[in-house]
């Protein structure tokens, strides 16, 4: 078991003859990944390697019975996509663009809640299940199956977490990037409800960054409703106010969103907090008790 | 992108929502000739892209002439949370008998635009927020749908009691929604909203934020752009495809992702030394941007060791180890440079490196120490 995506997901790419696309195409395939075609509108009867290219979700679809899409297009184009995929009825929307429009989102959420769609992203890494299927733009090398759910808002800190975790023989049941955007699909509740159902996870890490309040959020539901052990990193306790670092998503403002208060919301529900990555896998063994 | 008051409540009465007269002014004469035209008294209000003006001193009322210049001379040229006072909105003074709080912005949580309205207006709203949180009546808007007129009344009836000043709101506030919407707002706030001494309804304060990734659809907006220097350094790295920030640390970071950038910052901090930056080359492996970054680092004189953490996915290391040569090749560089390569053709990449002086580790903690160890002997 693992959540959202193992070896029985049927995914699509949309924006398969771009340059990210159809890099990142190949590299899933080679992965293991089931990618059974791609979306690239007046390419339909092309491929990609020996991934068949379709005109439109609907038509990739019907063809394969695709149930997950991951999406490539430029930020212009990519809140269509969104809803393209999900009025074709596609289960789960992975969307990797970086830079599309907040209020793009927010028009999105309503359909998409409505056709039950699962949304991930904009601008993250994407998800992988090791060992079943990646979806996304990860290395899949650094990843091991075993037992550890991680989620994370950044890209190149979840490899860096993973890294800990596996070379220090904690491997992951699925890890799952959330995305650096103020308004994005799933998040920290959903997923640690998925976890925490999730027969093959024992343990969670979460990793959060300055801004928002979700962390607090998910502080509050680990300490009502998350039964398995989890810990977290925050990153950014350096950063200064009223500054974005680098995520839309990522900035303190007017003293709201800092570091301090996530760890805080944490320690108070029972998470330890990392203060350094390597930190993690010692906290994870003491909690699993190995 | 934020922008100043008198910029938004230009746009604010562009769709008729009613504002003070006022006059934009860069000099004391400047002041002295609007207050003229406009009638004394007046209220001056110093022009920069921080909260908090009034209680710093960058807002004064002058019922004279005396009183004017002198609030000019103050208010122009003065420091408010390190910008510098360079203009100032002379405005009408308004008696008003009641001010209010109403503010457009986008709830993560609910992910949708919500709509915020009080009857505490003309104080900070944070401050009514962690004070008296009852005080601030929320209104979740259906983006499909927008906010319809009916919410509007409802809103509207939660600040006021007479029919002709709930209607007068309500209108007002679907004006402001609307050009939230259409200009791709992030915020947009009057505070306050006050009924003036004749009845009706007036802006007397504006603020406006607005979401970068909407600018390429908003040009209008994107004129109104007024960057600072260190801003214009950090939008001069984004058209590289950098992200960069300036900090007053002397380790200079060069780091691929926005989440690893912040963390070694922080792991910097925990060692004992200051970073100088933020800054994320991102994800493309292209040793161009290697070169610009480190010019970035280089150009700023309290760098004394620089420290790359690179963790390769689709970044892959031999093309920024490949980048790190060349920008020594072009460049003079005369301070040490310790570099962590991780993930992607890492052996690759440190292998590139071995004809260098540069010093390599496996972890960002040892990075960190050795980095902070090195600018510690530099001079």
């Amino acid at each position: 078991m693992s959540i959202l995506i193992n070896s029985d997901t049927r995914l699509i790419v949309q924006g398969i003859t771009g340059r990210d696309g159809s890099f990142h195409a190949q590299k899933m395939k080679e992965y293991g990944t089931n990618v059974v075609g791609g979306v690239s509108p007046g390419k339909a009867g092309q491929k990609v390697g020996d991934i068949p290219v379709f005109n439109t979700v609907k038509d990739a679809v019907a063809a394969t019975k695709a149930n997950a899409t991951i999406i490539f297009v430029p930020p212009k184009f990519a809140a269509d996509a969104v809803y393209e995929a999900s009025e074709a009825g596609v289960e789960l929307v992975i969307t990797i663009t970086e830079g599309v429009p907040t209020l793009d989102m927010v028009k999105l959420m309503p359909y998409l809640k409505k056709n039950g769609t699962k949304v991930i992203g904009p601008n993250c890494p994407g998800l992988v299940t090791p060992g079943e299927a990646l979806a996304g733009i990860l290395p899949g090398n650094i990843f091991k199956k075993g037992n550890v759910g991680l989620m994370s808002r950044s890209g190149t800190l979840t490899y860096e977490m993973v890294n800990q975790l596996t070379t220090n023989g904690l491997g992951q049941s699925t890890c799952v990037g959330i995305g650096g955007d103020p308004v994005a699909g799933l998040y920290y509740e959903e997923l640690l409800e998925m976890f925490e159902n999730d027969p093959q996870t024992d343990a969670i890490v979460l990793i959060g960054e300055i801004g928002g309040d979700a962390e607090e959020r998910a502080a509050k539901y680990i300490k009502e409703k998350v039964t398995k052990p989890v810990v977290a990193f925050i990153a950014g306790q350096t950063a200064p106010p009223g500054k974005r670092m680098g995520h839309a998503g990522a900035i303190i403002s007017s003293g709201s969103g800092t570091a301090a208060e996530k760890i805080k919301a944490f320690e108070e529900a029972g998470v330890p907090v990392a203060k350094k990555p390597t930190e993690i896998p010692v906290l994870i063994k003491e909690r699993l008790g190995k | 992108m934020k922008i100043h008051e008198y910029q938004a409540k230009q746009i604010f009465a562009d769709y008729e929502i009613p504002v003070s007269d006022e006059i934009l002014c860069h000099s004391v004469k400047d002041v002295e000739k609007a207050a003229e035209k406009l009638g004394l008294p007046v209220v001056v209000k110093a022009q920069v892209l921080a909260g908090g003006r009034g209680k710093a001193g960058g807002v004064k009322l002058a019922k004279t002439k005396e009183e004017l210049v002198n609030a000019a001379n103050q208010i122009l040229g003065m420091d408010i949370k390190g910008y510098t006072v360079e203009k100032v909105l002379t405005a009408k003074a308004i008696s008003f008998t009641d001010e209010f709080y109403v503010g457009l912005t986008i709830d993560r949580n609910t992910k949708s635009v919500v709509f915020m309205a009080s009857s505490e207006g003309g104080v900070e709203i944070e401050e009514v927020a962690k004070d008296n949180p009852d005080a601030i009546h929320k209104f979740v808007i259906d983006a499909e749908i927008g906010l319809m007129p009916f919410q509007a009344r409802q809103i509207a009836f939660k600040l006021f009691d007479d029919i002709k000043l709930v209607r007068q709101g309500a209108d007002l506030f679907e004006k402001l929604y609307r050009l939230f919407i259409d200009t791709d707002a992030s915020l947009a706030e009057i505070n306050p909203l006050v009924i003036t001494a004749e009845g009706n309804l007036m802006a007397l304060d504006g603020k406006m934020n607005f979401d970068d990734n909407a600018l390429f659809r908003q040009p209008e907006v994107l004129e109104m752009r007024e960057p600072t220097e260190d801003e214009k350094t950090e939008i001069e790295a984004k058209e590289k495809g950098l992200s960069f920030i300036k900090l007053d640390g002397n380790i200079g970071c060069m780091v691929n992702g926005a989440g690893l950038a912040m963390a070694t910052m922080d792991i910097i901090k925990i060692y004992g030394g200051e970073p100088a930056n933020f800054l994320d080359i991102g994800g493309s492996s292209n040793p161009q941007k290697v070169i610009d970054a480190m010019n970035l680092l280089l150009a700023d004189k309290n760098v004394k060791a620089v420290m790359i953490n690179i963790f390769g996915g689709i970044t892959r290391c031999d093309d920024v180890a490949k980048g790190i040569i060349s920008a020594l090749e072009q460049m003079d560089v005369k301070i040490p440079i310790v570099v962590r390569l991780s993930g992607t053709n890492a052996a690759e990449g440190l292998e590139i490196l071995k004809k260098t002086n540069l010093v390599t580790v496996a972890s960002m903690g040892e990075a960190a120490e050795k980095a902070i160890e090195m600018a510690g002997q530099t001079v």
